[in-house]
């Protein structure tokens, strides 16, 4: 077994240090380490999107990740989305559109979605579909996927303009 | 329709409650479980498809630093031959533990064998690698038809062929576990009085449920010999009671602890990990923790049956059908226990028909051992009747509509199996269906530059009744505590709580339900069926129809009055009595002080459901040079009896539906022919993304159940069940091709479509 590294984060706002084995996912460390089960695993081989989370502002799935490759990046999960303050716009159109069943993927869904709304506040259908094509979700059809992401894109434009920046999207 | 205005809190959309849970990554589902001091563990599962288990040797693993326990099935009771009573019915223990973990044989590719628990899971995957085992391999049967065959090698030498009906049991081993035969009428006669009979053959592949959530079991066994288990399954009382069989630990000393549930769809009833993580957990002394990875899922849970079918039927010159038959034989995989007695009568079940024979075979093959999947069997069998029925349409010059208005099983029509249907609303799904803006439009230009197609198909599905109970407590604010003991694996706590509400004349806010463990609530069957939204929801009702009895019993002693006096008035959720009235919350303040607190409790037993059913139709583009079909469009018309939350009806509608578009036209397993899944990965089993489909537009028809106070009726499952053949005549309408193969992927339609030219 290879030494255990020290990595150094910033995670969902607040500086992080972890202990963890080179073999190690930076999804294992989040889960098992770091006790943020938020994140999902649903392949572990990157192709199901439900471990995405935003490293250094661009969304990865961190099945793919070895945790010691996160050394002095920034990092956001599910558990930094909602605030004191409450949930996050694209949170609550995903309860209010009832764009999730089970719940398993809607993590993954959510990082992805807030990410790619950062990057495009007036998205078409289309766009919406082409870019979380790599979650899946067995349980929605993705109907009321894609109608919550248009939703919090049309009330939320402002939201995501201004304060993904400050969030650490980008 | 109707709903919205009869009721308060039936038909509207509240936010589910325990949806902040999940959106901001806090619910705890099956993997997320840390228990204090926990292990890790992993499995060795075989690489061969069938082979004879020579020797097996776990020392070296053992002997690995941080290697806590290891087990294999010495560490399992031998169950011997007996049959046990397992809720949904009966199962036979000795396949039970056996697919748990193999003994004298392995029968599929991943099937388990040892499991070893570690301090942490690199550890356990190591030590697995040290397991010594020799393997002696055995001829790999693939296929039902060969299976079937009496020269075939016979994978379980305790199986007998089982005549449903009959009541006979064959003498000799055999792989056809069960023949099942449903007749009605004459069918000679039926035949001879058609204009046309269609007879055609078809062939589905092995498809899996596909949830995002891997199966995951965390166990403690404690010195005293009481067990709690952790688990995302769709039947914690299933679970209690299989681990009980399989551990020999008295149902009693068991706790199961539902966690919440990534997804289920059929397939997380049946124990994989659960007894061994206790046994584990027994042996190491420590809680264990046990999680598949995704191969582990696909390769050795239960997906459901590949299977051959042959359907006849017989439409006379006015367009009704005079006779059908149909012949269909299901892979079990390893074990017997397919969904064919199901698939069998649900066949002919959308339609009246006079005269009709169905014959249905269980089939044991190395494959792992089938379960149900949403509307089990049902799937199978609509995609060739359906497609029959398609071509008899085309035939005749009929309207497929027209034609399914005509033959529609009414209240009253006799299934070929015998029942025969309450009220019901296939007919309407149909009308409907014929009134929508969709059918009515001519079909769209292809977007492509391929050739566009139209169809349409109906299914049916039982829905079930079974047993389930629910506790509730009113709390001195006024709000309402229910415990559940029925899994919530799409939104079910939220519509259960509502006709909670709506009893009391509550809004859905003041309801605060939680899906309890074994030890908090009373029995409760599985969630499957589309039977909890019924069942839980009948036990949710009395128990609010308890609480009623209650309260006006505490106002009647606050007023120092006689019980008779006082009513309950679910419109203003108060109490009146001789000239007073006090509202629920008011009198919920005071319960503790005139005559103590209220505890409703309900149950459904009796109840059982008349039936669902859906009507679909759906827009491709085929592209002709390389056989990829684009779903344009989709619409799906289905009795929901009354819709409880319209948003998680509509959810189910839409849910099913993609499936069904993920069988018709990718997923299947690819086993090579020495049984190995090659496709054993999400990238290679590919299930439809949000990319691949457009948005599923719904129509709910409200035929009330009349078994349900408010007329509701399961809608989880039929969805999935007219999708394939919707498709598939679609497929036939653009492009000229029946397809009598699933799936109807780029490779196996183009093969047709070349074939064709
Ligand atoms: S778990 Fe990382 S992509 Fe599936
Ligand atoms: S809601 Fe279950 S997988 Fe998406």
């Amino acid at each position: 077994m290879a030494k255990k590294r020290v990595v150094t984060t910033t995670l969902n706002g607040n500086q992080t240090e972890f202990l963890c084995e080179p073999r190690q996912t930076l999804l294992e460390v989040l889960r098992d380490n770091l006790d943020l089960t938020g994140t999902k695993e649903g392949c572990s081989n990157g192709n199901c999107g439900a471990c995405t989370v935003i490293l250094n502002g661009r969304p990865v799935d961190s099945c793919l990740v070895l945790a010691v490759e996160a050394e002095g990046a920034t990092l956001r999960t599910i558990e930094g989305v909602a605030t004191a303050a409450g949930l996050d716009p694209i949170q609550k159109a995903f309860l209010e559109g009832a764009a999730l069943q089970c719940g398993i993927c809607t993590p993954g869904f959510i990082m992805q979605s807030e990410w790619f709304l950062s990057q495009n506040p007036k998205p078409t259908e289309d766009e919406i579909r082409f870019n979380l094509a790599g979650n899946l979700c067995r349980c929605t059809g993705y109907d009321k996927i894609v109608r919550s992401v248009q939703d919090a894109a049309t009330t939320w434009q402002d939201h995501y303009m201004k304060n993904c920046h400050e969030k650490g999207c980008h | 329709m109707a709903t919205a205005n009869k009721y308060k809190v039936i038909g509207t959309r509240p936010v589910r409650h325990d949806g902040v849970d999940k959106v901001t990554g806090r619910a705890r589902y099956g993997a997320d479980t840390k228990i204090q001091g926990m292990l890790y563990s992993a499995m060795l599962r075989s690489p061969h498809a069938h082979a004879k288990i020579k020797r097996l040797d776990t020392s070296k693993a053992e002997k690995l630093p941080g290697v806590r326990a290891v087990v294999t099935a010495k560490d399992l009771p031998d169950p011997g031959t007996r049959i046990a009573q397992l809720g949904e019915g009966a199962v036979c223990m000795a396949h039970l533990t056996r697919n748990v973990l193999a003994r004298e044989k392995v029968l599929y590719k991943g099937h388990a064998i040892a499991a070893v628990a570690a301090d942490n899971i690199h550890i356990a995957e190591e030590a697995v690698k040290l397991i010594e085992i020799e393997y002696e391999p055995l001829p790999v049967l693939l296929d039902v038809r060969e299976a079937m065959k009496p020269s075939a090698i016979v994978l379980n030498d305790d199986v007998r062929c089982e005549e449903v009906g009959a009541g006979t049991t064959g003498s000799t081993p055999t792989n056809v576990a069960k023949h099942f035969h449903f007749e009605k009428g004459n069918v000679a006669d039926g035949f001879a009085k058609a204009k046309v009979v269609v007879e055609r053959e078809f062939v589905t592949g092995t498809v899996h449920q596909g949830y995002i959530e891997p199966h995951a079991a965390t166990a403690t066994w404690n010195p005293d010999g009481r067990v709690t288990i952790w688990c995302c399954t769709q039947g914690s009382f299933t679970v209690r009671q299989q681990c009980s069989e399989l551990l020999g630990v008295p149902l009693g000393h068991i706790k199961v602890v539902p966690t919440e549930i990534g997804g289920g769809f059929g397939g997380k009833i049946s124990v994989y990990l659960e007894p061994v993580a206790a046994a584990l957990s027994k042996k190491s002394g420590k809680p264990v923790k046990l999680v598949m990875d995704r191969a582990a899922v696909l390769e050795a849970t239960g997906p459901t049956p590949a299977s051959y079918m042959k359907v006849k039927i017989g439409v006379d010159g006015d367009g009704k059908i005079t006779a059908g038959t149909a012949y269909m034989a299901f892979d079990a995989g390893a074990f017997p226990g397919s969904p064919i007695g199901m698939a069998a009568m649900c066949a002919f079940a959308c339609y009246d028909v006079p005269n009709g024979s169905v014959d249905g075979y269980d089939v044991c093959v190395n494959k792992p051992r089938t379960n149900a999947y949403r509307a089990p069997g049902a799937t199978n069998g609509a995609f060739a009747v359906e497609s029959v029925i398609d071509e008899i349409c085309e035939k005749l010059k009929l309207d497929p509509l027209e034609f399914r208005a005509k033959n529609a099983a009414k209240e009253g029509t006799r299934r070929v199996d015998g029942p025969v249907f309450p009220r019901i609303g296939m007919w309407e799904t149909v009308d409907y269906l014929k009134k929508s803006e969709h059918y009515s439009t001519p079909l769209p230009k292809p977007k492509f530059g391929g050739k566009v197609g139209r169809g349409v198909a109906s299914g049916f599905w039982f829905n079930c009744g079974l047993k389930s109970a629910a506790f509730a407590t009113v709390n001195t604010d006024g709000s309402v505590s229910l415990s559940l003991g029925t899994t919530d694996i799409g939104g079910s706590r939220a519509s259960i709580a509502m006709q909670l509400a709506e009893t009391l004349g509550l809004t859905a806010t003041d309801i605060n339900p939680n899906v309890v463990d074994t030890d908090a609530v009373g029995y409760n069957d599985v969630t499957g069926g589309s039977r909890v939204t019924f069942a839980t929801g009948i036990a949710a009702y009395e128990a609010g129809e308890d609480i009623k009895r209650q309260m006006v019993q505490r106002a009647a002693v606050l007023w120092d009055v006689d019980p008779s006096q006082v009513s309950y008035d679910v419109a203003t959720a108060s109490l009146i009595g001789p000239g007073k009235n006090i509202t629920f919350k008011a009198l919920a303040e005071q319960v503790n002080h005139c005559g103590g607190p209220v505890i409703g409790r309900g149950f459904s037993s009796e109840a059982n459901q008349g039936g669902s059913f859906g009507t679909h139709c759906v827009d491709v583009e085929v592209d002709p040079d390389t056989g990829k079909t684009q779903i344009l469009r989709y619409t799906i018309s289905q009795d929901v009896g009354t819709a409880v939350h319209p948003s998680y009806v509509e959810g189910q509608l839409q849910g099913g539906v993609v499936q069904g578009i993920g069988w018709a036209l990718n997923e299947e397993y690819w086993y090579d022919d020495k049984g190995v899944m090659r496709n054993a990965s999400y990238l290679d089993y590919r299930i439809p993304t949000i990319y691949d489909v457009p948005m599923i537009d719904t129509i709910l028809v409200e035929v009330p159940d009349p078994e349900h106070p408010f007329g509701v009726r399961g809608v989880g499952e039929v969805p999935i069940v007219p999708p394939p053949a919707a498709v598939a005549n679609a497929i036939a309408n653009a492009v000229g091709v029946r397809m009598e193969k699933l799936p109807m992927s780029p490779p196996n339609l183009l093969k047709e479509i070349l074939a064709g030219k």
